[in-house]
């Protein structure tokens, strides 16, 4: 167990392509960390840096305490699970979990008892004897968990490893990522460019965008109030709705007086917009309605804002009454507003201040 | 193949069969002129049936060798071809295997002109080499010894060149992964490159061995010893007689013991070679 930390860290390539642009993050002893950002965010880049697969251009990365730019990925005292698995295929599922104890040096019955131990946790033991290649994807993942798990590290670093299961299963296998990790309280990272799989499994979220981190906090934090347009649209699914001000203006709203200064778009999350005016003070839009998505539960609403060819998700429960083509009104509470400046990209109130919700 | 005219199997069958007895006649004729007395060939006429001088003929070639004309016992030749064949099929199975090894998983300078280097050399043949290699051979005074008949015959472009392609296949996470469990690069290859490879290797044996084992031209020229001799130089002394007429028999009997090994080994080896020739997922 250790805490993490990264202090100026970039990662500059060969050709002069900077794929991480300067990252400080302090992950705490026994804390969820998760990164999240679309492809080619340098999400990936910065979790190989930490585990000392790619060298660190410059900045300083620290596991527990102790200044680890140099080592190899073996003395860093982590252990990483990788999205294709990555297992030995020529060796037992046992002899898997047992390499990283053989070389540094267990004893037999020590590694037996470690191997066993982390087969029991993830209900692997009835595949011991067998060759990866008699195992389907989860109970590969499992193996592949159970080889960073027997080495009892300081770090668990997760590249993506669900990536490659089927829907149903990567729901499942996060759930159990999940619990192990709040059962063992090992400091982890986890990279991946699922936003979904990003709110429910971290602690706190690092949001990735170009290199640079877009913004951190709980995922709540993130959600209710993203600090920047990339974290509003990129979290939060179907997308949050982005309106320009001045639209919302001509449209005779009223209560727009006191948005910050400079802000020019405003932001709506797709389940903020309401068919029934709310008690609280809100703003009403008009929309007609182009298609109607029923998704059992809940029903997702495409429609295009009167006047204007914006389009915009709106999502509610169950199945309300309405046809496609139909001429819609919607509310929506003051307090649900978003202001943004278009032009820096940043939230023009207080990221900090507490949502009032 | 769905059509089911008689004419055309028999068609077929018998292009096949005329194939297979142009290639198994001259070996028939080998094995038969193996078992016949000495006078036999004199006559003019070739006998198509076995005599009945197969044992005393092999007997005769694996204890004494035709010392008439300057060859020795088969079986001391069968075992100097052995040795050969093995020392140049580990040789170079080993020295292929480290080299692709550092071209595919080490960045150094020049690496790529290194990977074509040895590229190149695959399109010369020994013969084209071998007045300058003999000189330095003879230079090194390796000649009649083991080590001049094997180690210029080691290093091989063809060998290495299908390891890098291998190897190239094997997906990078599993260095990563062997590199998080504390492996270093020797770990690695003795770990997890090796059993990965051994189909590789086992076809590469085969071919390697038959390589080693046909070698002609390379032990005629440095080995002037009896004692060196290997079988497949050693029947070519044999039919230069200089004084009188070949003893056809007793080298016919030898030139059987000399195509038994690589049969025996391809017999052997056949379904890991067929499988490393062909499996293409691991």
């Amino acid at each position: 167990m250790a805490s993490i930390k990264l202090a100026g860290l970039k990662k500059t390539y060969a050709g002069g392509v900077q794929a991480v642009k300067g990252i400080d993050l302090a992950v705490a002893d026994g804390e969820f960390v998760v990164l999240v950002g679309p492809s080619g965010c340098g999400k990936s880049t910065l979790l190989r840096m930490v585990a000392g697969l790619e060298t660190i251009s410059e900045g300083q990365l620290e596991i527990g305490g102790r200044r680890v730019n140099e080592l190899e990925p073996a003395q860093r005292d982590i252990a990483m699970v990788f999205q294709n698995y990555a297992l030995y295929p020529h060796m037992t599922v046992f002899d898997n979990l047992a390499y990283g104890l053989k070389n540094r040096g267990f004893k037999g019955d020590e590694i037996r008892r470690r191997v066993e131990e982390a087969a029991r946790m993830l209900e692997i033991e009835a595949f011991l004897p067998r060759k990866p290649r008699q195992l389907s994807g989860g109970q590969r993942q499992r193996v592949a968990m159970g080889r960073a798990l027997v080495r009892e590290p300081a770090a668990f670093l997760f590249d993506e490893p669900l990536s490659n299961l089927d829907a149903k299963l990567r729901v499942q296998m996060r759930v159990e990522i999940k619990q192990l990790q709040r059962r063992l309280k090992t400091t982890s990272l986890y990279v991946t460019h699922d936003q979904l799989e990003a709110m429910t499994l971290g602690d706190r979220l690092v949001v990735l965008n170009g290199g640079r981190i877009e913004q951190v906090g709980t995922p709540m934090e993130i959600y209710a109030r993203p600090a920047t347009l990339f974290v509003a649209t990129f979290i939060g699914s179907p997308a949050m709705n982005l309106v320009p001000l001045a639209y919302l203006r001509e449209r005779g709203n009223g209560l727009l007086g006191d948005l910050p200064e400079g802000t020019d778009l405003i932001g709506i999350r797709p389940d903020d917009l309401r068919l029934e005016a709310p008690e609280a003070p809100h703003l009403m839009v008009e929309a007609t309605l182009e298609l109607f998505e029923a998704a059992g539960a809940e029903s997702h609403l495409y429609v295009r804002l009167a006047g204007s060819d914006q389009p915009t998700v709106i999502r509610t429960a169950g199945q309300p009454p309405v046809a496609e083509g139909e001429m819609l009104r919607f509310y929506v509470t003051r307090d649900a507003l978003h202001p943004f400046h278009r032009e820096s990209g940043r939230r023009t109130d207080d990221p900090n201040r507490q949502a009032a919700a | 193949m769905v059509e089911h005219r008689p004419w055309s199997h028999l068609v077929a069958h018998l292009i096949l069969i005329a194939g297979v007895a142009l290639v198994l006649f001259p070996v028939y004729i080998a094995i038969v002129a193996s078992t016949q007395g000495p006078g036999e060939f004199l006559r003019g006429t070739l006998p198509l049936v076995p005599g009945g001088h197969a044992l005393e003929n092999y007997r005769a070639m694996w204890e004494s060798g035709l010392s008439r004309a300057g060859a020795p016992p088969a079986g001391q030749m069968l075992v100097n071809s052995l040795v050969m064949a093995l020392a140049i099929t580990v040789g170079k199975l080993s020295i292929s295997l480290l080299s692709a090894f550092a071209i595919v998983y080490f960045r150094f300078p020049f690496r790529l002109f290194f990977f074509w280097v040895i590229f190149v050399t695959l399109m010369l043949p020994v013969e084209v080499r071998i007045i300058p290699t003999f000189q330095v051979v003879a230079d090194l005074g390796m000649l009649n010894s083991f080590a001049g008949l094997s180690i210029p015959l080691i290093a091989s472009a063809t060998a290495t060149f299908l390891f890098r392609q291998f190897f190239m296949t094997v997906p990078e996470e599993l260095l990563e992964a062997a590199r998080v469990d504390g492996a270093g690069p020797l770990k690695f290859f003795k770990d997890i490159l090796l059993p990965l490879s051994v189909t590789n290797i086992a076809a590469l044996f085969v071919i390697m061995f038959i390589y080693g084992w046909n070698q002609y031209l390379w032990p005629l020229l440095i080995t002037t010893d009896p004692d060196y001799y290997t079988i497949v130089m050693g029947i070519q002394r044999m039919t230069t007689a200089a004084d009188g007429d070949p003893q056809w028999h007793l080298v016919m009997a030898a030139v059987v013991m000399a195509a038994l090994p690589p049969v025996l080994v391809i017999l052997f080896m056949q379904r890991l070679f067929v499988k490393g020739l062909t499996e293409t997922e691991k």
